[in-house]
């Protein structure tokens, strides 16, 4: 089956085609543009450079699989809202699949691994795996909150961007591969789902925080 | 067969998922899924609130839209979506979508402006536009007279608000009056009880010195204040608020300058068709004043109903129409979503 597979929940901008079958998950044609600032520029472009090179046309497709984050919120919608429109124009089913997954379960050494993608605001998005299976939630917390939990969750080493950028107070090794979620693993996440022509699922974004609000104050007085 | 052109349009410049469907200038569908309640407690349009609502909102409003036309997207011939301006956050969810129902179905992309595309929808109603006509656009993002010479290719902007936009004094009076958001409409209901020559709140900057500078500009900030003051000072003095004279007076002292501005500059500029868009043209006083004036001025007015006033997915959809039919080159895969594109730009396409 003819997979594509999009992934903007981090500066890499992913879009890869992926054939799946039975015996497993063969990548494609994949453009992967790391650039914070541009997923709705690079993304719809990237998806059709993937396909043409694949030779194949949108409507060969047999399913869309998205990376739901957590990511920061306006390049991780551009990936969501183009799978889901892409599903719906195509009449074929989307699947979601934890982005941090797709470096969780990319690193290869067995035991416990923390990966980790940039947050913003000096936070980072995290989850432990164990031999690729996660263990824990998907999270935001600081660095320092995550150092503070790895001893107890048994954690040694860590994989991902945010992992690298803090590095020095997560106080374990980091790999330098995967950085980023890795297009052949998210696929491999959705495997099952993709076999079994499961329904086609909502793309829920994990945001993990709430939007910055106020409710406004009382009226400030304008006479003295 | 109909040989008019077949425009899916879409809308996410602020707090609205509007999702349009026309032929020509014929209106098939008009969908609109609106955040606003979600915003309402917030006083005014949170970005990140209206950003994730549009994300939910996309696929079923489109679904809604096409099934409410009665086609499929396939039959469909050109996606048009607002490019800005706008907030940047929402409108990327928009472009984006846009980008992907175009790669899905291999048609032409139409990255239009917000603006222009409140001129649009017009034909929807009236049919084509006379050009030259003088454009007013008033809402709660923007407040600006245009020139429209040939909306396919340059709109000419003669004034804009030097501060806030009508739509946001609205807003702020309201909450000063006890109203909720938005307060475009609760302003105009309680006005119709009050007295509009009760207060004589200031009109900006229209006094001869201001004129020489800002003719055709507008400011809000002030009058806004005035209206605070005026009600702080009745609950300083312990008196009741006359909310229905305070509304109706401050409504008509938008309304005053916003048609003495526009038909001034349809006569500097020699034009005799004016339009009136963006959601506070739904307001009744300022569609009543505008007839008004513009049948003793000699001035055709171009009013589309309410509904087509506010932020919809319709009149981008007939700004793709209007597009297409002109010959302007589609947009690529690569077009940003630019919060502060000019209203000069009518669409982007290469070359740009």
């Amino acid at each position: 089956m003819r997979i594509l597979v999009v992934d903007t929940a981090t500066p890499a901008v992913t879009a890869a085609v992926a054939e799946v079958a039975e015996s497993g998950v063969t990548l494609g044609p994949a453009r992967i543009t790391v650039n914070p600032r541009a997923h709705g520029e690079l993304l719809s472009p990237a998806i059709q450079a993937a396909l043409t090179e694949a030779r194949i046309a949108p409507a060969d497709l047999d399913a869309i699989v998205a990376g739901v984050g957590p990511g920061p919120y306006t390049g991780l919608r551009v990936g969501l809202v183009t799978a889901t429109a892409l599903g719906q124009a195509l009449g074929v089913p989307t699947y979601g699949v934890c982005s941090l997954d797709g470096i969780g379960a990319a690193a290869s050494a067995p035991g416990r691994l923390l990966a980790a993608t940039d947050a913003r605001r000096r936070e980072i998005y995290w989850r432990v795996y164990d031999d690729g299976a996660p263990v824990t939630e998907p999270a935001v917390d600081q660095p320092a909150e995550v150092a503070r939990q790895l001893p107890q969750l048994g954690v040694a080493r860590a994989a991902g961007d945010g992992a690298l950028r803090y590095a020095e107070q997560l106080g374990v090794p980091v790999a330098d591969e995967p950085r980023f979620p890795d297009a052949a693993t998210l696929v491999r996440a959705a495997c099952d789902r993709i076999l079994s022509h499961a329904p086609s699922e909502p793309l829920t974004p994990l945001y993990l925080r709430r939007p910055d609000v106020a409710t406004p104050g009382a009226r400030k007085p304008v006479l003295r | 067969m109909n040989d008019q052109a077949l425009v899916l349009g879409i809308e996410t410049s602020c707090d609205e998922t509007g999702i349009g469907v026309v032929r020509g200038s014929e209106l098939l569908a008009d969908a609109i899924a609106s955040s606003v309640d979600a915003h309402s407690r917030y006083g005014g349009v949170v970005p990140e609130v209206a950003s994730r609502a549009h994300l939910e909102a996309m696929a079923p409003t489109v679904r809604r839209a096409l099934d409410t036309a009665g086609v499929a997207l396939k039959e469909i011939d050109a996606i048009a979506v607002t490019a800005g301006p706008g907030l940047a956050g929402a409108l990327l969810v928009g472009v984006a979508a846009a980008k992907a129902y175009a790669l899905a179905a291999d048609k032409p992309l139409y990255g239009v402006n917000h603006l222009a595309a409140h001129v649009a929808v017009d034909r929807l109603e009236h049919g084509p536009l006379p050009e030259p006509a003088l454009a007013l656009l008033v809402s709660g993002g923007h407040s600006s007279l245009l020139l429209i010479d040939d909306l396919a290719r340059g709109v000419r902007p003669l004034g804009a608000t030097i501060d806030d936009a009508a739509g946001e004094a609205f807003d702020k009076v309201a909450r000063l009056l006890g109203l909720p958001f938005p307060g475009g409409p609760p302003i105009d209901r309680e006005a119709r009880a009050g007295d509009p020559g009760a207060i004589n709140f200031p009109r900006g900057l229209t006094s001869p010195r201001d004129l020489a500078r800002h003719r055709f500009d507008f400011s809000f900030s002030g009058l806004k204040t005035a209206v605070a003051r005026w009600v702080e000072a009745r609950e300083r003095a312990g008196e009741p608020v006359p909310v229905a004279d305070v509304a109706a007076s401050f409504q008509e002292a938008v309304c005053d300058v916003l048609v003495r501005k526009a038909l001034d500059a349809c006569s500097e500029h020699g034009v005799d068709t004016l339009l009136i868009g963006g959601g506070v043209a739904a307001n009744s006083r300022l569609r009543s004043m505008a007839e008004q004036r513009c049948a003793k001025a000699g001035v055709r007015l171009r009013a589309p109903r309410p509904k087509l006033c506010t932020d919809n997915g319709a009149m981008v959809a007939a700004l793709g129409a209007h597009l297409v039919e002109a010959g302007v080159s589609a947009s690529t895969l690569e077009i940003p979503a630019d919060s502060a594109l000019p209203v000069t730009t009518v669409s982007l396409h290469a070359g740009l």
